[in-house]
């Protein structure tokens, strides 16, 4: 029997983990013993205090670079940004979930997601004043496995944190309080090719294990780089690694869930997925392929410049065919997906290296920023049936609610990339790193896609503003304070990200190191 | 005084006027209105005191300003204007109060049945940071900076023409902003490019025009770098075949958005060629320029015949620009320092004559409720004045001699003919095309039988003689008395022309193209 001894784990650099998965836990316990009407309050706070806390934490660890739990996670500049990201973005999710002011039933998830749908007990329930408040340590449970996924340095880690951070996205996006079926649909649909997915990943950990020996992707690249890394083994078990990852991070051709499972859940959920779990996939991406496959880059560079260029095209085309919001930000997002990829492709060089890593992380940010801020406005957007997602329903939006449309035409201009918004300054870093790098079709080609998908982002804008608005149009609802601090800082964040970067970019420079 | 920041104020007095509009209660329509002359009005006189203060045989950037903006990104906030851009932030200055006085009314009877969505607060504010935006793309000196203010700038006009446009302001609004976008996304993969060029030439990369007009391309590097520059400032131009969405924009803008649209924001692409395609990659600019020139004279004659054919006078007015911008193009690709001068000068001119024209048919519009010929008819003998007005920014526009256009197309067509004759010729028979299409819509329009439609017109109002007469009269003074402009832009030119190294290459340039 071989001698087990327990590793040294840097508790303080873990921290940021395992705040909010503490913070989740103890909602659990909250939910099994605090009186119903304490519920809501406490659930809140606390989840909101573990998201924050993790925040504060990422910003007291800053600047340490070591593995700990026997090299299995990271705690590294690249990690910590990611971490400190997802915290953000996760504690601005939090508060969408949070929105009690919008809908008359005072919350967007449904008291009971078991009921059958139109059932007389479901019936009963849409105006009973119950509010379910399980979704926020689950929320809590899928962002810290989101936070561990960008941080782990070890495939088994990885894959655990994969599952802990699916399994509860998987839970809520079924649990709208309106259109439920449309939300049910959506979980099952994410469920079972997320398991498929998840399966791949597992296959290709256990090929990556057959040929290496290791999980670790330290000790993957030294196998690699000693054997060549030619072999089939490695080759389809890298595969296989990818396309699981693509498929978290709904980058084409494994984007075919993301609108419908976008379009289907409680708005405040797609945030949480179109923002965090894109942030998650992407460090997770980056610390695979630098880390574990750093030295075999001409086995994957090919695939991922391909699915770069399918990414953006895809993302950017189908994105114009689309009548609903949420489906067009969801292809949006696929779109984004493949400017992002144009980030990682610029991280090859060992010359440049850092710039493509710091203005992929910086992308990250001001995209996540950005969406959730989307999102956010079309929970605003409402009429009796909930939120009114049909394009056709914005039509003279700006004429009922001017400041509503403008927030909207920010985030949308932030989204295309224009000057002076944080999406230009995200794009043109991105795209400096790959030009550097030579990668300049692919910037042509990214150029190209975002002048298409300028296209649909605009048309909303027209519709807002230059169409005339419809008879029995939507009401514009007015938010509580959670979704207005959301709408805030989101909104401010596109603007002064997009005026002064200048601090991001150099803490994302600072924080570009991948160790391991 | 040369130290007052000029272009700073410059920029921010109508940006910071624009958006506090936003605050004024909507119905307060006098102050609103009023508070847009008066900043104009300031901002014209700052733009006639810099000029005045511009020493044309100082420096080639004079009222400099630099901070620092994004570090990372070697990015400055540098500004600075040299004698070409003086003459546009110039031109500004004098069109945006004639704008803001045509478009008194504008978005006043907001939401009563008009199908227009916006109010006269979001016109102004609109015009106002348009305003700014203009003056910066044309006064930044690093070109990070310029391409965020030639990107920026869609966004208000975009506004404009959505929202206050005529009857398809939705398509042409997109189509503009679609057209300038793509231009401008090929443009920035030639600005980073060009960084990373700068970084390896220099070690660290940069975005100032007078770093990088310093560094050597390679040609081949050149040609693609040139590429993406010149595309982005054809479609802006716009030059044949990158036109259609000009017609459209023009026609379907406010009028007040129309003069800015057709007299100043196209000039950026002009603009762009001398001050970038041309310093930075003179290699690239030289094997191109034959091509290019065969598009500008294509432009001329393509331009013309299609204005002869309009029914819609708004159309017509954009085609001619189309017209007019080939004999732009023609003046800065000849490589020479008379034509290059006639085409700075042109575009001060073309933003005056068809200014004025624009603000003229929008008269007769505002009248006679219809954009079309055919619907009007012996308006000459009803309102006098509005035609003669008519008449003289006509006669401006055909660039009869006595007003501003002659001096500078004659100019072109001088310097123009030396490295290029047998393009020179064709271009003159712009000129004669131009004479048709002016003069019969003046014959249609303002002689003849009086047709009813025509019957009530009132002749110009006070209002309307207030802002039509200085347009009117700079039409006259600068086709008696060009010297003072010229004096300002000719070193500049020069400066530009012998970047590209004109003066050895001309000859020989003459000899392929001529043959």
């Amino acid at each position: 029997m071989p001698d087990l001894s327990a590793p040294s784990i840097s508790y303080l650099g873990l921290a940021p983990v395992l705040i909010v998965l503490g913070a989740a836990c103890i909602g659990v316990l909250v939910e099994a013993f605090v009186p119903r009407h304490l519920r809501w309050n406490a659930q809140v706070s606390l989840a909101l205090l573990g998201t924050v806390g993790a925040l504060a934490a990422v910003i007291l660890v800053a600047g340490r670079n070591e593995l700990t739990a026997a090299r299995a996670v990271a705690v590294d500049g690249a990690a910590l940004f990611i971490e400190g990201t997802i915290a953000a973005l996760g504690a601005l999710s939090i508060l969408m979930f949070a929105e009690r002011a919008l809908d008359p039933a005072k919350s967007a998830f449904v008291a009971s997601a078991a009921l059958p749908v139109g059932s007389s007990a479901d019936r009963k329930l849409a105006t009973a004043p119950y509010s379910q408040t399980e979704v926020f340590p689950l929320a809590s449970f899928a962002i810290g496995g989101m936070m561990l996924f960008a941080a782990s340095n070890n495939l088994l880690v990885m894959f655990v944190a994969l599952e802990v951070l699916s399994l509860p996205l998987y839970l809520i996006c079924g649990m709208a309080r309106r259109r439920r079926l449309l939300s049910q649909e959506s979980a099952v649909k994410y469920f079972l090719l997320g398991s498929f997915a998840s399966a791949f990943f597992l296959y290709g950990l256990a090929l990556i294990y057959g040929y290496s020996g290791t999980v670790d992707l330290g000790e993957i690249r030294e196998v690699a780089a000693r054997s060549g890394a030619s072999d089939a083994l490695f080759v389809t078990g890298l595969a296989l690694l990818i396309v699981g990852l693509l498929f978290k991070a709904g980058i084409a051709p494994f984007h075919a869930w993301t609108p419908d499972v976008y379009q289907g859940a409680p708005t405040a959920v797609t945030a949480l997925m179109a923002s965090c779990t894109k942030v998650a996939a992407f460090g997770a991406i980056l610390r695979l392929l630098y880390v574990g496959f750093g030295t075999s880059e001409w086995t994957w560079r090919p695939l991922i410049y391909t699915i770069a260029i399918v990414s953006m095209v895809v993302g950017a085309i189908l994105g114009i065919t689309q009548t609903d919001v949420k489906r067009m930000l969801a292809y949006s997002s696929i779109a984004h997906a493949g400017f992002l990829l144009v980030g990682v492709i610029a991280l090859g060089d060992a010359a440049t290296a850092g710039r493509g890593l710091s203005s992929t992380l910086f992308y990250l940010l001001t995209y996540g920023l950005t969406t959730v801020g989307g999102f956010a406005v079309v929970t605003l957007v409402r009429d009796g049936d909930g939120e009114a997602t049909h394009l056709s329903k914005w039509a003279g939006l700006a004429s009922r609610s001017p400041l509503t449309a403008a927030v909207m035409t920010l985030f949308l201009l932030g989204l295309a990339g224009l000057p002076l918004t944080s999406g230009f300054t995200g794009k043109f870093a991105v795209f400096r790193a790959a030009i550097d790098d030579g990668a300049w079709p692919l910037v042509v080609v990214a150029l190209l896609a975002s002048a298409i998908a300028a296209f649909f982002y605009l048309r909303l804008v027209v519709l807002m503003y230059f169409s005339a608005p419809a008879e029995d149009g939507p009401t514009v609802g007015v938010p509580g304070l959670p979704t207005t601090i959301v709408l805030a800082v989101t909104a401010a964040a596109t603007v002064i990200l997009g005026l002064a970067p200048g601090a991001v970019l150099d803490l994302a420079e600072q924080a570009a190191v991948l160790v391991g | 005084m040369s130290d007052f920041p000029y272009l700073l104020v410059l920029m921010l007095l109508p940006l910071v006027t624009g958006l506090g509009l936003l605050a004024v209660p909507e119905h307060r329509h006098d102050v609103i209105r009023r508070a847009a002359l008066v900043v104009s009005l300031v901002v014209l006189v700052l733009t006639v005191l810099m000029t005045v203060a511009f020493e044309p045989s100082g420096p080639r950037f004079q009222f400099v300003q630099s901070y620092p903006w994004i570090p990372d990104f070697g990015v400055r906030f540098s500004l600075g204007v040299d004698g070409i851009a003086l003459v546009m932030i110039l031109l500004i200055g004098v069109l945006v109060p004639v704008v803001v006085g045509a478009s008194w009314n504008e978005g006043a009877d907001a939401g009563r049945g008009t199908g227009k969505s916006g109010s006269m607060r979001t016109f102004f504010s609109w015009l106002l940071v348009l305003e700014a935006l203009l003056i910066g793309v044309f006064a930044a000196t690093d070109i990070f900076l310029f391409y965020v203010f030639f990107e920026a700038m869609l966004v208000p006009m975009y506004f404009l023409i959505g929202s206050f446009g005529g009857p398809r302001r939705q398509y042409a609004a997109v189509k503009f902003f679609l057209y300038s976008l793509v231009g401008g996304l090929i443009m920035l993969a030639s600005v980073i490019g060009l960084y990373v060029v700068s970084a390896n030439e220099i070690g660290q990369g940069t975005f100032a025009f007078d770093a990088l007009r310093q560094i050597s391309i390679d040609p081949d590097l050149q040609k693609l770098l040139f590429l993406g520059f010149f595309i982005a400032f054809a479609i802006k131009a716009p030059l044949v075949p990158f036109h259609t969405w000009l017609p459209d924009a023009g026609a379907e803008a406010p009028i007040g958005g129309a003069v800015l649209l057709v007299g100043v924001l196209d000039k950026v692409g002009t603009f762009g060629f001398l001050r970038y395609c041309l310093p930075l990659f003179p290699d690239a600019s030289r094997a191109f320029a034959p091509a290019i020139l065969v598009l500008a004279v294509l432009g001329i004659l393509y331009g013309a015949l299609l204005a002869m054919g309009q029914t819609d006078m708004k159309r017509l007015v954009a085609y001619t620009s189309i017209a007019h911008f080939g004999f732009i193009a023609l003046g800065v690709f000849a490589f020479t320092t008379q034509a290059g001068t006639g085409a700075v000068l042109y575009m001060v001119n073309h933003g005056i004559s068809t200014g004025a024209l624009f603000l003229i048919v929008g008269v007769l519009i505002s009248r006679g409720k219809s954009r079309t010929i055919g619907d009007y008819g012996g308006v000459g003998s009803v309102a006098p004045l509005l035609a003669g007005a008519f008449l003289l920014a006509g006669l401006s526009s055909l660039a009869l001699p006595g007003t501003n256009s002659f001096v500078s197309e004659f100019l072109v067509l001088l310097g123009s003919f030396g490295p290029y004759p047998v393009f020179s010729i064709l271009a003159t028979v712009g000129i004669i095309l131009a004479a048709l299409y002016i003069l019969l819509m003046y014959q249609r329009t303002m002689h003849g039988p009086i047709k009813p439609a025509v019957r009530g017109f009132k002749d110009l109002s006070k209002r309307e003689m207030a802002y039509l007469s200085p347009l009117l009269a700079v039409i006259i003074v600068l086709g008696v008395y060009p010297k003072p402009l010229l004096d300002i832009i000719t070193p500049a030119v020069n400066a530009t022309m012998s970047d590209v190294g004109a003066d050895q290459s001309s000859a020989q340039a003459g000899n392929e193209g001529g043959d």
